[in-house]
């Protein structure tokens, strides 16, 4: 009958309670709880939506240069063209095509971002782990040390790590992925301060179960919810990072396609009518970073009862 | 009018055929079928059942609060002879704000943590059109009647900042507080301790006397609704198969399902060693299934070919009783589904004790104070003995079974032996041998399995752990546990979600058996269960130490359970030992009064029942706990300033009986109505009172 200490029972789970679970044997094999949340995640709109656009761009990154013109044949004497059925989006101020550039300028953001973000996903879901298990001074030394890592813009430290080491690809890579790890480890710890609590910790606790494995198999797959939620918003924030680190000149160089750099060569032109050079280039920022905004409101209603 | 109502008075509610519906997963299922009751002003009815049979749906139906995805899809509600189909929607918000009252289970859950209390009470009158310095005031009268000392500093303080049974008061204060013509009780002391549920029935007991409300009272517990409730309705599968006078219907059921269930009960004194409790075979059936028949059919051993073939009507079987049953008058003769053998007692007195603490105890700080949670206990099991641990929560039995198995680092001086050889306090400490000893059923299968684990890797990962055993070995291992917890087989590779409480239950069983333990501890593992779920666990438990020899350290708040299962029982309060002994001895007086405090919340070895004792006021904060015998501040039976000045030791009163008591014990069997030898007051004989080794 009703449990001490249980939630109040409305009539709602009243009615759950006379499912298949209650009823005794199974009859719905298929019925686990992360299926569920994979098929909320299919039927979700937004999701679709998001992982529409993103598909768009992955496969121009992929296949891009097979269909557009060459992105980096310059042609001074075709220099800011206006947009034509030759030049789609019109060339930019050496005369390249811009159309190709946004194109091919896919594949830059769409590998440093994802691993950016998943450095930075699994740093901090070990931070968040260990941080939330252990409590005390652990807890402690390790939380004030994200705390003051949150308090760094991501820009400044990018710039100045871009500085010291040069730019390069691994470069705001690595810098990225440090800056978002302690933003993700501490949503983790939060949801492992809860779990931690429960019984099937503590009967790990009584088969003398090493800390890695309790951590690691016993309660990492219980957060995964909160980690997938936290890694589809902190991509987001990469190709917005990433970008902003190009358009300043700390990211992929030039002659290389690049959205961000694209933008910031030519937005000094605008004021002279030139105005494709940095439309084109900045709606596909935009456009990517909306995409991944809307996947992670799936994700996040999906996976975040 | 109803029909069924008495005369001349026009009932405060009348359900006729209601019907409810669910749409679950596009498909509309039926789970109340047609329910049919009334009851009568000023009456209390008492609504039972298993969950799932459609008891909180009827009460949120009475004042059509169902969630978004259900429907009253047929029959009619009455409220003091309004019919609620013929109300517009505003009538029925008003009605529900006027006329009918509603507590739930969880009263945490239904108070406003943003809002102060005395705000949130006054908010009843403020909707019903009372001004709003009028409401303060009235506030302070209302919360003066549901018995808080100080409702002038209560209604100032937030929910969070007041224990739960001073919560349900507040909750109580609201539901009266507009004068309601029905009030509605959902399991309202539900998750409350025994002490204080008696405070909240009593309250509300006192509280229809003075207002003359009619009551409809759900709860699983039989006792509450024996002491709470006139009449009594069963439940099954959404429909009312049996109805009638509460001593009537829980003394004499006439439908097979009320038989069973209340076989299922350990009640009356009855003990494993005289007989194993009945259980009911089958499962309920599902959410919306097909019940054209006798809804009890399939799990009915009286059944015959007419019970599948004909609904049975609600036979009227004289002085309001009715049951929906074709063989009624055979009912009492329902076969049991386990024979009433008794359990073979299996300790052996001769053998040395398996487990033993002495002077354990555990201080854990907080905020520069010091919580002395369970203070030099010392307590021994012998193989295939159960030691029932009984207090009211926050009285440290928890800390003590997590102290045994190591859970939590026991204080400095801290003894626990396993075979005679001291052990770790810190579980990470101990060898393989020593941590496959000691395991734990926790009371919560949910939290306790793994959600993300199938039973195959749940069970498969203790035994390689614990045994050692690995590949072929391991399997066969896996079947044999799963077999001697009766668990399919077939369901190992599915996850807990997937499976009914009772079936999680026997997984966290078998898990704790899979190392060959010696001494596993029962915390709480039936209270998240139905009864009947309860019995075959209880008889599993039962089983699995005759065959093992195994100990128990069994913890529950329900009396009866620790009564059925326990050869001999530990009262704790505020982390000390209050009384140790042979369970049928502190079971009977002369015991301790705090003993007797807790006791007097169930019903005697005859079904009687007793004059409930009241403990006033809360149970004291460990921080700083009374000078003195701990329980002084609340003792009813107080003997004088020695009580407050120095705490008693604990005395061994006859072998194996210790208490905490500075009364002599011929005073106190004197108080509590018998001769020291336990013996109704009569003849008396001096006992043997030597001092025993003091624990600590």
């Amino acid at each position: 009958m009703s449990v001490p200490g249980q939630p109040l029972s409305s009539a709602f789970d009243e009615a759950l309670a006379g499912t298949p679970a209650a009823a005794g044997p199974v009859r719905d094999k298929g019925g686990s709880a992360r299926r569920e949340q994979f098929a909320r995640l299919r039927r979700s709109k937004t999701f679709i939506a998001g992982a529409a656009i993103i598909g768009f761009w992955v496969l121009c990154a992929i296949f891009g240069s097979l269909v557009v013109q060459d992105p980096l044949a310059a042609n001074p004497i075709g220099d800011l063209q206006a947009p034509s059925v030759d030049h789609l989006f019109g060339t930019d101020r050496l005369g390249r095509d811009v159309f190709a550039r946004v194109i091919v300028g896919a594949q830059g953001i769409l590998i440093t971002a994802p691993l950016a973000t998943v450095l930075g996903t699994v740093l901090g879901t070990v931070l968040g782990l260990v941080t939330g298990y252990f409590r005390g001074a652990v807890d402690d030394v390790l939380s004030r040390i994200i705390d003051a890592f949150l308090a760094l813009p991501v820009t400044i430290v990018g710039m100045l790590a871009i500085v010291a080491l040069g730019p390069s690809k691994l470069t705001v890579i690595c810098v990225v992925g440090l800056v978002f790890a302690p933003i993700i480890a501490r949503t983790v710890r939060a949801a492992v301060l809860g779990e931690r609590e429960m019984d099937y910790v503590a009967a790990a606790r009584l088969r003398n179960e090493r800390t890695s494995y309790v951590l690691f198999a016993e309660i990492l797959p219980n957060v995964m919810g909160p980690v997938m939620v936290e890694f589809t918003v902190r991509l987001g924030y990469a190709v917005f990072a990433i970008a902003t680190l190009s358009f300043l000149g700390f990211g992929i160089q030039p002659p290389a396609p690049d959205w961000g750099l694209q933008v910031a060569e030519h937005y000094g032109l605008i004021n002279g009518g030139f105005w494709w050079a940095v439309l084109f280039p900045a709606a596909a920022i935009t456009s990517l970073v909306i995409a991944v905004n809307l996947v992670a409101d799936g994700v996040t209603q999906a996976f975040e009862r | 009018m109803s029909a069924a109502a008495p005369p001349l008075a026009v009932p405060a509610l009348a359900l006729r055929d209601l019907e409810v519906e669910y749409r679950v997963r596009g498909v509309w299922r039926q789970v109340l079928r047609g329910v049919t009751l009334s009851i009568a002003d000023g009456e209390s009815y008492g609504l039972v059942g298993e969950s799932g049979c459609g008891k909180s749906t009827a009460a949120y139906a009475v004042v059509n609060y169902l969630p978004r995805n259900g429907r009253i899809s047929g029959g009619s509600i009455e409220v003091a002879g309004a019919d609620l189909a013929d109300m517009s929607e505003r009538d029925v918000r008003r009605m529900r704000a006027e006329r009918v009252g509603m507590v739930y289970q969880n009263p945490g859950g239904a108070l406003n943590p943003t809002i102060r209390v005395g705000d949130q009470v006054a908010e009843v009158y403020t909707l019903a059109g009372t001004e709003e310095k009028l409401a303060h005031e009235r506030v302070e009268g209302i919360l003066a009647k549901v018995q808080i000392a100080d409702p002038g500093s209560v209604m100032r303080r937030y929910p969070h900042q007041l224990s739960g049974g001073m919560q349900q008061r507040v909750v109580i204060a609201m539901a009266l507080a507009k004068d309601p013509t029905l009030l509605v009780l959902d399991e309202p002391t539900t998750g409350l301790d025994a002490t204080v549920e008696a405070e909240v029935l009593d309250l509300v007991s006192a509280l229809r006397q003075e207002f003359g409300t009619s009551v409809l009272f759900i709860s699983h517990n039989l006792d509450v609704i024996t002491r709470m409730c006139d009449r009594v309705g069963v439940l099954y599968a959404g429909r009312l198969v049996e109805e009638g006078p509460v001593d009537a219907v829980f003394n004499d059921p006439r439908h097979p399902y009320a038989v069973g269930l209340l076989r299922c009960i350990p009640r009356g004194g009855v003990r494993k060693d005289r007989e194993r409790l009945d259980t009911i075979p089958g499962f309920p059936p599902p959410l919306g299934a097909e019940l054209p028949t006798c809804v009890y059919v399939d799990r009915c051993a009286l059944a015959q070919d007419i019970c599948s073939k004909e609904a049975p009507p609600f036979h009227d079987l004289g002085s309001g009783r009715h049951s929906r049953c074709h063989f009624w008058e055979q009912a009492h003769e329902l076969p049991r589904a386990e024979p009433p053998v008794p359990v073979p007692s299996s300790v052996d007195q001769d053998a040395a004790p398996v487990v033993r603490a002495e002077n354990l105890s555990k201080t854990f700080k907080q905020d520069g104070h010091e919580i002395h949670a369970v203070e030099e206990i010392a307590l021994a099991l012998r193989p295939g003995e159960t030691l029932g641990l009984v207090g009211e929560s926050g009285s440290g039995k928890t800390t003590l079974a997590r102290l045994l198995l190591g859970l939590t680092e026991p204080d400095e001086g801290s003894i626990v032996e396993l075979d005679g050889k001291p052990v770790a306090g810190k579980i990470a400490n101990r060898d393989r041998e020593q941590v496959r000893a000691l395991q734990i059923v926790f009371q919560n299968p949910d939290a306790a399995l793994n959600r993300r684990f199938s039973i195959h890797r749940i069970i498969g990962r203790a035994i390689t752990k614990l045994l050692g055993t690995t590949g072929r070995e391991r399997e066969e291992r896996l079947v044999e546990l799963a077999h001697s917890v009766r668990f399919d087989i077939r369901l190992i590779s599915v996850r807990p979600a997937q499976l009914s409480g009772g079936l999680k239950q026997r997984v966290a069983i078998a898990r704790a058996f899979a190392g060959e333990p010696r001494v596993v501890v029962c915390d709480e593992p039936t209270s998240a269960l139905d009864v009947s779920v309860q019995a075959a666990i209880l008889n599993l438990l039962a089983d699995l130490q005759t065959d093992k020899k195994v100990a128990y350290l069994f913890i529950s708040h329900d009396l009866g359970v620790v009564r059925y299962l326990s050869d001999r029982i530990a009262v704790l309060y505020l982390g000390r030992l209050m009384e140790l002994g042979p369970a049928e001895r502190v079971f009977r007086p002369p015991h301790h009064p705090y003993t007797e405090a807790l006791l007097s919340s169930i019903p005697g070895e005859q079904g009687e029942r007793r004059e409930r004792i009241r403990l006033e006021g809360e149970i004291p904060s460990a921080a700083n706990p009374p000078t003195g015998c701990v329980f002084h501040t609340r003792c009813p039976r107080k003997w004088g300033d020695i009580c407050a000045q120095e705490q008693p030791p604990l005395k061994e009163y006859e072998p194996g009986h210790f208490m905490r008591c500075h009364i002599p014990l011929e005073e106190l069997a004197g108080k509590q109505g018998v001769t020291p030898d336990g013996s109704p007051t009569g003849d008396g004989r001096a006992p043997t009172v030597r001092a025993a080794d003091e624990a600590g």
